[in-house]
């Protein structure tokens, strides 16, 4: 089920939407910045997870996406089933 | 256009919502055994929950002209509690010769813990022992990918399964592929926000194809939106998609699958 549109046709539907989505996420980063850190406490990982996000999204591939969900995602540990002593064959 | 929500918790839902997805163009509904939004104090509790599913719910979506269908088992949130699991699964082959059952669901993972694994492999036995269809849910954010990775793990180490008696539901951009690849259904749950927008699912099946993919709301007492598949088939109108490829998506492809339980009946095809 191929994508029947040119990208004129994408963008005449989706540009609005696109540009309302990037002035949010602007902002959102604005807000961020205004807010205060606390003093002696360690960077917070979800910061660099945005970041590692904003900069996956100029990398010209097809599956920007799935990029972003594996950045938000816990990883997978081959050795699951030993670790929970259960009889599966993990890690394929 | 008629359709199929393959994963809906009509319980949760009003008589009015019935109404609307009946305008909408809704012919049947599916309905997975969930948890409830609170812990259940002991085994009757489930007892009378799939009496509900099986006996009350079925005559409610029927006034809508609805067919309902449902799912049996113990949620991944309270199996967590293996004492109590054990005695729900003793207590699930009471139901399965009920017209209304497709099988053994929405089985899966939450947190991905040792016990919540546990009574997944236990419950998969079930499914195997009995010869049922398999629905099974993958976790929420953070913990998805590692958890459907887990889930793929443990349906491959039974050899007695069949993947393609199995959907594994709530697919993302970073699941479906390994889910498809193993040869299992995948259900698009269409949430406003979490999960998968009807945006991102069209995109989906337009990467993907239509082959083993449903969609669903999987409506329930969160924010959720019961004619949530409506809009998804107005999404792929939009983009130009024919009617008899939408169709598939909305309606055939959830009849394929429920015609793997042997006491589904499907419907006569206009």
């Amino acid at each position: 089920m191929p994508t029947r549109r040119t990208v004129p046709q994408v963008l005449d539907r989706d540009f609005l939407e696109i540009r309302a989505r990037m002035l949010d996420l602007a902002a959102a980063l604005d807000r961020i910045d205004r807010a205060s850190l606390p003093s002696h406490q360690t960077p917070d990982q979800r910061l660099a997870q945005i970041r590692s996000g904003l900069e996956a999204l100029l990398v010209p591939e097809s599956d920007r996406a799935e990029t972003i969900q594996r950045l938000f995602s816990l990883e997978y540990d081959p050795h699951w089933s030993k670790r929970f002593e259960l009889p599966v064959q993990s890690g394929r | 256009m008629r359709y199929i929500d393959p994963h809906i918790h009509m319980v949760s839902r009003t008589t009015d919502d019935y109404k609307r997805m009946a305008l909408a163009g809704c012919a049947m509904v599916s309905e997975p055994a969930f948890w409830a939004g609170f812990d259940r104090s002991g085994p009757e509790g489930f007892r009378d929950y799939f009496r509900q599913l099986t006996e009350y719910e079925s005559r409610r979506a029927a006034l809508y002209g609805i067919r309902h269908h449902c799912w049996l088992c113990i949620n991944a949130k309270e199996a967590e509690n293996v004492e109590l699991s054990r005695q729900v699964i003793a207590m699930i082959p009471e139901f399965l010769d009920r017209a209304s059952v497709l099988g053994i669901g929405e089985i899966g993972l939450n947190k991905n813990t040792r016990n919540e694994s546990t009574i997944f492999l236990e419950h998969l036995d079930l499914a195997a022992r009995t010869g049922e269809l398999v629905l099974v849910h993958t976790p929420h954010l953070a913990d998805k990918y590692a958890g459907t990775r887990m889930i793929l793990d443990m349906v491959a180490s039974d050899r007695r399964i069949d993947p393609a008696r199995v959907c594994i539901d709530h697919v993302e951009e970073h699941t479906i592929r390994a889910a498809l690849d193993a040869g299992h259904w995948v259900g698009m749950t269409l949430y406003p926000t979490t999960k998968c927008t009807p945006v991102r699912a069209a995109d989906m099946i337009e990467k993907y194809g239509t082959e083993r993919i449903m969609v669903n709301s999987a409506g329930d007492w969160g924010h959720s939106d019961p004619l949530a598949v409506p809009e998804l088939i107005f999404e792929l109108k939009s983009r130009g998609h024919g009617e008899a490829e939408i169709r598939r998506v909305v309606y055939e492809n959830p009849i394929h699958f429920f015609s793997g339980c042997p006491r589904f009946v499907p419907p006569v095809m206009s």
